[in-house]
């Protein structure tokens, strides 16, 4: 019979690989998030102007006076991102299901058509949609002898029969912009979909309806959390596409904080909207994730 | 459970092909209702092609399927009286193991299905488990998952796709008595898809073997064993000696076969009608070893072959021997661990069969065919 020598234990070696692994990423985050993060708090309790320089005063004060004359643009906002977030999900979930189920050998073209329009600036890309919905372009032609201007004057979405400078415009634009944001995550999650699970709910008597809300949809889900955060946390604090394709009565919450900041050089106002931003977000994104019970797949 | 109208499973020429390739060619055949019934065949012979046609998954390119007296081949999977058990399990991951197994139940809008889901795991002794998520599981509990899912809903004929497939041979051999307890239990009709021999022998009440898109034979698993028709069947069910034979004379019950110059002997209902020359097939087990100076010569009424041992090797329950004959063909040899003396390599020994225990196929057929595709996987035989 063979002996098996079994080595004495060795006494357990500490290893700092990982640790030195993280340093990098996590010096990053200290110097370009979490100390900004910190400045920006301070400002936003600073009282003074920027030619006699701030005084640290606590003055809680702003932060009341910035959401009493602002929270339109909150509610707007938020709004905005969340149209554009469901119209995107409505454009991107059919898109993303054909590209990984049905498309085949075009599957990877179709991925690099969505990518695409990363490779021109996202400024070209939203200016390129005045000249789309310009008043005398067949955008708008058709859209006039269609009554579809009448339709969306009639849901408050343009004021008149013209569909630039307008909320349409606006949602246009951020649907547009952050579609590939959500087209990328459910197509990641669609990809990964064992379509044996969808023939077997064929064969327990699914019909493909039910197969969809029973099985394909929920386990697209991360995929759908994931686009919904990609797309609807960036539209909220978006401050280009109103600028460019809206008007004075769209304005958003991001346009106000880049004003403030650099118009106006009301810093404190400025960083206290900021807070209040991160703050709504961070509620609406924490409530949204519990209800989609997913809170294990972020 | 409604009363169901339902009987026999009925393929009537199915045909599937994929562009050039045909996968099922012309397939007949009758699954009585209630029987446990194997598909077996080496992979790409068309059996999961054909339990797909069955379970809807796939549409025929021309034939009929029926259950009872309904044709259900235009029947969409989900409106068809008939469950799989796929290979892959595909469990729902985001349910529970009993949201899993009343699935199908919910569906179709079964009132009490909580407690049948719960009589379903029962069955299968999974009942504890009712809460987990399939991905907690270990594969063989999985598999029975599937299993219980699929049998919940009483269908007129059970699916399985190499359900034991994934699963170690410990394991596999415990859910091949399970799975035979389970459909005499719910006397369901099983189809079951396989390509190991042994499991199709042990489970199957009949076994339909399958190459190349065609049936080769129909049968219980004795009569495919020792009476197989083609030599795909003779070498894929166990293993087969094939010598060349041609018939000499046939004289009242048996027939004379010359072999290499040696007369041998086979019942003459063996014989095909008009036949010349064949095949001759003898099983490794139905040779007797007869050493040189044993006072052993058999019945004296049995076919005898001299040859040299040019192998042995000893397992333990049997000793494998490989014989050269004087044409220089090697039959093999299975010796029980009865006793008796064991012959060595080199040893000229008499190979001594009775006639009965042979069986002769049409000549013109591959020798060889079916012997590569065998599954050897299924461990010690």
């Amino acid at each position: 019979m063979e002996v098996t020598v079994v080595p004495p234990p060795r006494p357990a070696r500490r290893s700092y690989t990982p640790y030195l692994l993280l340093l990098p990423g996590l010096a990053w985050l200290v110097v370009f998030f979490v100390v900004p993060t910190l400045s920006l708090a301070s400002q936003s309790l600073q009282t003074g102007d920027v030619d006699n320089g701030y005084v640290q005063t606590w003055h809680v004060q702003t932060y009341l006076d910035a959401l009493s004359r602002y929270w339109p643009h909150f509610l707007r906002s938020i709004a905005f991102a969340g149209t554009a977030t469901v119209l995107t999900l409505l454009l991107a979930y059919p898109l993303a299901y054909f590209m990984t189920q049905k498309a085949g050998k075009w599957k990877n073209f179709l991925l690099v058509l969505v990518i695409a329009p990363f490779f021109t600036s996202f400024l070209i890309r939203t200016l390129a949609w005045q000249t789309i919905l310009t008043d005398n372009g067949p955008v708008a032609e058709l859209a006039r002898s269609t009554h579809v201007t009448d339709a969306l004057q009639w849901m408050r979405l343009t004021s008149n029969d013209s569909l630039m400078n307008s909320r349409f415009a606006v949602i246009c634009g951020l649907t547009y912009n952050f579609l590939p944001f959500m087209i990328l995550p459910l197509y990641a999650s669609l990809d990964r979909l064992d379509h044996h699970l969808v023939e077997a709910s064929g064969d327990l008597y699914a019909t493909p309806v039910q197969t969809f809300w029973k099985v394909t949809w929920p386990l697209s889900l991360p995929g759908v959390v994931g686009g919904t955060l990609l797309t609807f946390i960036p539209a909220a604090g978006d401050y280009i596409n109103s600028r460019l394709l809206g008007n004075t009565q769209t304005v958003m919450i991001g346009q106000v904080i880049d004003s403030e900041f650099l118009r106006v050089q009301d810093y404190p106002t400025a960083a206290a909207l900021s807070f209040v931003l991160m703050f709504v977000i961070v509620l609406i994104v924490a409530v949204y994730v519990r209800r989609a019970g997913t809170e294990e797949l972020i | 459970m409604p009363d169901r109208t339902s009987g026999d499973l009925r393929l009537a020429g199915v045909t599937k092909t994929y562009d050039a390739f045909t996968a099922v060619d012309q397939l007949d055949l009758v699954i009585p209702r209630g029987s446990f019934f194997a598909l077996l065949g080496p992979s790409g012979c068309g059996k999961t092609t054909t339990l797909r046609m069955v379970a809807g998954l796939d549409q025929p390119t021309i034939g009929q399927i029926w259950i009872g007296d309904r044709d259900i081949t235009e029947t969409k999977a989900y409106e068809r009286n008939v469950n799989t058990v796929f290979q892959s399990y595909a469990l729902f991951p985001h349910l529970s193991v009993i949201d899993n197994v009343a699935f199908g139940l919910r569906r179709r809008k079964v009132s009490n299905y909580k407690a049948k889901a719960m009589e379903a795991l029962d069955l299968v002794q999974l009942a504890h488990i009712a809460r987990k998520k399939p991905g907690q599981l270990s594969g063989g509990m999985q598999q029975r998952v599937a299993l219980a899912r699929a049998v919940v809903n009483r269908p007129d004929v059970l699916l399985l796709d190499e359900p034991l497939g994934a699963l170690d041979l410990k394991l596999r051999r415990q859910m091949q008595i399970e799975l035979k307890r389970i459909q005499c239990e719910v006397g369901l009709t099983f189809v079951h898809v396989t390509h190991d021999q042994e499991e199709a022998m042990t489970m199957a009440d009949t076994i339909a073997v399958m190459n190349a898109g065609r049936l080769e034979q129909v049968g219980d698993p004795a009569t495919l064993y020792e009476h197989p028709r083609s030599t795909f069947v003779a070498n894929f069910l166990g293993q087969s000696n094939l010598l060349e034979a041609t018939v000499t004379s046939l004289a009242g019950m048996t027939a004379d076969l010359d072999v290499h110059g040696v007369n041998l002997r086979l019942p003459l209902d063996r014989l095909a009608n008009g036949a010349s020359s064949v095949w001759l097939g003898v099983r490794p087990e139905k040779l007797r070893l007869v050493l040189p100076g044993s006072t052993d010569v058999g019945g004296g009424a049995g076919n005898r072959l001299s040859g040299v041992v040019t192998d042995a090797s000893f397992t333990g329950l049997a000793t494998n021997y490989l014989v050269r004959l004087p044409w220089g063909q090697e039959l093999m040899v299975v010796q029980q661990n009865d006793g008796m003396p064991r012959a060595a390599s080199g040893e000229h020994v008499t190979l001594d069969w009775a006639p009965e225990h042979g069986f002769a196929l049409d000549a013109d057929q591959d020798a060889h065919a079916g012997a590569q595709d065998r599954a050897d996987d299924s461990g010690a035989t």
